[in-house]
């Protein structure tokens, strides 16, 4: 490795540099090489990383309660029931009274939309890997390869994607718009979610089903179905919170308003997008208010979290182990 | 037919087709953007839209330039961040930590990937804007004052912001698939080294991390490309404001994802700029799939050598 870098560095005609460096590892590894095997050194270098190992987990988890606690303290004074029961007065953006409920509800209605799309796509398709294709078939391999590739695709592409798709069909933004694209978005986090749960099933299960003469639609339903329902749902509630979350693929897809959720086709308010909004005003007070609708948004997110933990230990007690 | 068979038959066309769409849809994705950004590649050519900085839609002047360079700054400062702390809390997690406290570290990690973007945007207004403005910046920019520090931006909204808050999001990528690269490493190779005389971190070294090497690279990739595409958080603390090249890393930067998202309500009123905008978001399209398609495609080997 060093011998690769110095003779980068005589190729790049620096002889100073070069023999610098040489003059430095040669210090260093004299200075390892006395110890070198040595307990001393052994135990010295695997303590350094063990610290920064420890360091690093903490870093790790001091932030997310860093983050937590930053966005509990600054939105909790601000936030009162006004904004939680009314929608944006006129003025609202300039500090006039009103509230963020056309934001709540439009989160959550295009939440559902889009979780109920998604599962109607991905329950079937993670059956249909798991029963019947064979482990490793060509098809098998490239849908899930597809849908990992299609996971790392950033969301405002998908937004941008749904604006395409909107201007072909001449549709405007709209919920349903804003359901369909979040829908796009979240079929890859919730496939792969649940085809780890579909991986865990025992082979002996649907192999005795199967040997009491049920089809695979019949296995499917009746014996995997139950087995992975717990997994299924965490899969379905981390898809439906990281909808609930994304603003990048709404922005285009679904707009804004004031208005609370009344039709498919007209624009409707999502919360990251409310947040987003107060926050670019100039006035202080609106700004608050941006913070307590990031504590909602943030409380609904955990409300989630624990909730999937929860239904997954109950619907535990169902299975065959 | 019985309708058992039946009802066999039509679900499984069924999902076999709902298979296909899976398939199709990163190509209808590539498709669709490239179909709406081609009437600027008519007039300019690719060349020309990549390496100009001059944007001034009104005047039909589309330079994606300065744009890519805020991307790449506010990445590498992001990556540089992420890398080694997510990867040595990767090791803890999988090599040192006690069954409890793995158990813990799971959903901590779960919960960093499920935070919605835009409470991480407010998170970085809220601590680390005053944090780069008050404390580094001053700091840094007035001792060093030369290449990646000097700058006249003294709001707190900089590519630096931008890169800390990114790396907190990257994070739960590259610690998850690093943790499950190093689990699928067989015991038998840490029993091997340890039976040698090795110790805990020497086995670490040069038996459990010379295996998972590609496994990691992989995930550093896929960090890589998380990073490249996040859009609202970015858009909301790294500045945004058009000034050309971000040439310190206390300079706004102005990534292309949040050029996409800025320009929502304005790119339909000049004509070519919503072709412009979706061209940046093909390029992101183009981009990010490759880099997903080589970092899968390197965990994909690992998990088909292993069995």
């Amino acid at each position: 490795m060093v011998k690769k870098i110095i003779k980068a560095l005589r190729w790049l005609k620096c002889p100073s540099l070069c023999s610098g460096l040489l003059a430095v590892v040669h210090y260093f590894s004299a200075f390892f090489n006395a110890f070198s095997g040595s307990n001393f050194q052994r135990k010295f270098e695997e303590n350094i990383f063990k610290a920064l190992m420890i360091i690093s987990a903490f870093t790790v988890t001091g932030i997310l309660i860093f983050i937590l606690a930053v966005i509990f303290l600054k939105g909790f004074p601000a936030i009162n029931l006004d904004m939680l029961i009314k929608t944006p007065k006129g003025g609202y953006y300039l500090g006039k009274e009103g509230g963020i409920l056309n934001a709540i509800l439009g989160s959550i209605v295009l939440g559902f939309g889009a979780t109920f799309l998604a599962v109607m796509v991905t329950v079937p398709v993670v059956f249909y890997l798991n029963l019947y294709l064979k482990k490793n078939s060509r098809l098998a391999l490239s849908v899930r390869f597809f849908l990992d590739v299609l996971w790392g695709i950033p969301s405002i592409v998908y937004g941008a994607f749904g604006f395409t798709v909107m201007i072909f069909f001449g549709l405007k933004a709209s919920l349903l718009a804003g359901i369909i694209t979040v829908a796009l978005l979240i079929i890859p986090i919730m496939a792969r979610s649940m085809d780890e749960v579909l991986k865990m099933i025992p082979f002996e299960l649907k192999e005795a089903s199967f040997a009491i003469g049920a089809t695979r639609l019949e296995t499917a339903m009746k014996v995997v179905f139950k087995q992975a329902l717990p997994g299924l749902m965490t899969a379905v509630l981390i898809a439906f919170g990281r909808g609930i979350g994304d603003a990048a693929a709404v922005l285009f897809t679904a707009s804004f308003t004031d208005s609370l959720p009344y039709s498919l086709f007209k624009p409707v308010a999502t919360l990251p997008l409310a947040i987003f909004f107060q926050l670019g005003t100039p006035f202080p007070e609106v700004q608050e208010r941006g913070y307590a609708s990031a504590l909602v948004l943030t409380v609904i997110i955990l409300f989630i979290s624990i909730l999937s933990r929860i239904l997954s230990k109950k619907f535990t007690r169902n299975i065959i182990k | 037919m019985n309708t058992r068979k039946f009802k066999d038959i039509f679900a499984r066309r069924l999902m076999f087709n709902l298979c296909l769409f899976v398939l199709g849809l990163a190509f209808l994705m590539a498709f669709g953007l490239y179909q709406r950004s081609r009437p600027i590649l008519a007039i300019t050519s690719l060349k020309n839209l990549l390496f100009s900085n001059a944007w001034h839609p009104s005047q039909g002047q589309f330079g994606l330039a300065s744009f890519i360079s805020g991307t790449l700054w506010v990445t590498a400062i992001a990556m540089v961040i992420a890398v080694p702390f997510s990867i040595l809390t990767a090791i803890y997690i999988s090599e040192y930590a006690p069954k409890r406290v793995r158990e813990f570290a799971k959903p901590i990690i779960d919960l960093l990937a499920g935070i919605s973007p835009v409470v991480y945007g407010v998170w970085g207004i809220i601590a680390i804007v005053p944090l780069v403005r008050d404390y580094l910046m001053p700091y840094l920019s007035e001792k060093l004052p030369f290449f990646p520090f000097a700058s006249d931006n003294y709001t707190g909204f900089t590519a630096l912001t931008g890169g800390i808050v990114l790396a907190v999001m990257v994070f739960p990528v590259i610690i998850s698939v690093v943790e499950e690269v190093l689990r699928t490493v067989p015991v038998e190779t840490r029993e091997a080294s340890l039976a040698l005389g090795a110790t805990k971190w020497q086995t670490i070294k040069y038996a459990v991390l010379k295996k998972a090497k590609p496994g990691i690279i992989a995930a550093i990739i896929l960090g890589l490309s998380r990073a490249f595409g996040e859009t609202m958080a970015v858009l909301m603390v790294a500045g945004c404001s058009l000034h050309g090249f971000t040439k310190s890393i206390f300079d706004t930067a102005y990534p292309l994802p949040a050029l996409i998202a800025n320009t929502y309500g304005e790119m339909m009123s000049i004509p070519l700029y919503d072709a412009a905008v979706l061209l940046a978001a093909f390029i992101l399209l183009l981009i990010t799939t490759l880099f997903n398609m080589f970092g899968w495609g390197i965990l994909l080997r690992i998990e088909r050598s292993e069995g």
